[in-house]
């Protein structure tokens, strides 16, 4: 298991690979497809988005008592945000996305060109990665709704596999290749 | 009918925060096929912690709590409209605790609703019957799966899909490989061989009220069933498509009547977080049986 720990330096990022389960701590942001529309209509980000990272997901969060609480926090499908992500990621510098099913080759590319990788989340697993928001930092853009806007967690020992690393590779390309090749033996 | 509202609210809080007894069962014995220290069995560990954690904290199991999908088998004289209040009420109050995530879009403002009401949500389907019982059935289904979901019209020249089971066979196979891991899986297929474009969509989500371990009454259906869950775990997607022994947990396929120039097969893939829940009411509106 391999620590990721802020601050998200190149360096760091750089030095993951394709297949490492991490456990990640730190500062992350929530966007999801209202976020990344925006943001790449040349939206003005309300948060510095410089070396951070962004995490596809549409949180529950009550306010209990005048407290933000988190009750289910898994990753959404990231495919949705493949139009965008590329472009977000070189333009603020984005060190790392978080989500479920993999993205495509603009993504691949710019990750590879900044110093970005995507962290595979375990999809459905609300509680498990509810727990590891250790705190609610604050939310933006909530008139997106709750589930659309940016929401800053502190996380701790969130657990991800690295799916797309900042070397060109693409556990989601190898898979999709292998099961082509296997379906042609079943058909 | 008395206590309505608090039964139903109890059934979307039950449905939301625990898998039924046969699914989980049959995520445990998959988790056991995976291999010791790759990426597929991490993932299974953290679904089956994150199944006891969301039953033990009576919270979503999933952020994305879902379509809202009601089955509904009533006697005659049953009033539907009543239903219909105390289900809108029930769900407008579960999403106030969390049970439910705020959930649903004005398709034309992209204004949420906040209380997960609007029209078609939720969504109640009445089928009446001779009995004295009402049986109530609840599916919540998200998005993640719902988007992988596929129609097909057969022939299928590019899958070289027929009419006849072989070609079914081959485009379910073909939603299996498209949908890879954004859908979820481990995942449950849902499925419909013929009807109309809008009853075949709706006869694939009313396979998945049928339990893991139920056999189909169609020989051929059956047999079509067993090889689509033996086959799409050959293909190597695995947990979360990372890889792995484990693809597909189960497939349900049922059969409608179709006209002489369709052939439609709608597909419904569900994500391992499948939830279902359900229960019976007596003429009193008394719980007598919960269904899963």
């Amino acid at each position: 298991m391999i620590q990721l720990i802020e601050p998200y330096t190149e360096d760091k990022i750089r030095a993951l690979k394709m297949g490492d389960m991490v456990h990640l701590s730190g500062l992350v942001y929530t966007g999801r497809d209202a976020v990344h529309k925006f943001l790449h209509e040349g939206g003005k980000p309300p948060v510095d988005l410089q070396n951070q990272i962004i995490y596809h997901c549409g949180p529950v969060v009550i306010k209990e008592k005048g407290k933000w609480v988190v009750k289910a926090a898994g990753p959404t499908t990231s495919i949705r945000e493949e139009p965008y992500q590329g472009h977000l990621i070189e333009k603020f510098t984005i060190r790392a996305v978080i989500g479920k099913g993999g993205m495509g080759p603009k993504t691949l590319e710019a990750c590879k060109k900044v110093g970005c990788v995507y962290l595979h989340a375990i999809g459905g697993a609300a509680q498990v990665l509810a727990e590891c928001v250790t705190d609610v930092l604050g939310v933006s853009l909530e008139e997106f709704g709750s589930p659309e806007a940016i929401w800053a967690f502190r996380v701790k020992n969130f657990p991800a596999v690295v799916t797309m690393d900042a070397h060109g590779n693409s556990l989601h390309a190898a898979v999709l290749e292998l099961s082509r090749e296997r379906l042609k033996l079943l058909v | 009918m008395r206590n309505l509202k608090p039964n139903l609210l109890e059934l979307v809080r039950r449905t939301s925060a625990e898998l039924p007894d046969d699914v989980v069962n049959t995520i445990v014995s998959a988790a056991t096929q995976e291999q010791e220290g790759s990426n597929a069995q991490y993932a299974m560990n953290i679904i089956q912690s994150n199944i006891d954690m969301a039953k033990l904290k009576s919270a979503p199991l999933c952020q994305d709590t879902g379509s809202i999908l009601f089955f509904v088998r009533a006697p005659r004289g049953f009033d539907q409209l009543a239903f219909e209040k105390a289900a809108r009420e029930a769900v407008a109050v579960a999403t106030a605790k969390g049970y439910l995530r705020q959930n649903s879009v004005d398709s034309l403002t992209g204004k949420n609703t906040g209380n997960n009401l609007g029209p078609g949500s939720p969504a109640i389907h009445f089928h009446q019957h001779r009995g004295t019982r009402v049986d109530v059935r609840l599916i919540l289904k998200g998005g993640g799966c719902e988007n992988v979901g596929a129609q097909y019209s057969l022939p299928d020249v590019r899958l070289n899909a027929n009419r006849d089971l072989d070609g079914v066979r081959k485009v379910i196979l073909d939603a299996v490989i498209q949908a890879q891991g954004k859908g979820c899986g481990p995942g449950i297929l849902g499925v419909c061989v013929g009807g109309d474009r809008a009853t075949g969509y709706v006869h694939s989500k009313e396979q998945l009220l049928r339990t893991m371990d139920d056999v189909n009454p169609e020989p051929a259906l059956a047999a079509l069933e067993k090889d689509i869950v033996v086959s799409a775990n050959k293909l190597g997607i695995g947990p979360m498509g990372f890889g792995g022994a484990t693809t597909l947990l189960g497939c349900k396929i049922g059969a409608l009547n179709r006209l002489p120039a369709s052939y439609f097969v709608s597909i419904s893939y569900m994500c391992w977080a499948y939830r279902r829940q359900g229960f019976v009411l007596n003429d009193s509106g008394k719980i007598v049986e919960w269904l899963y």
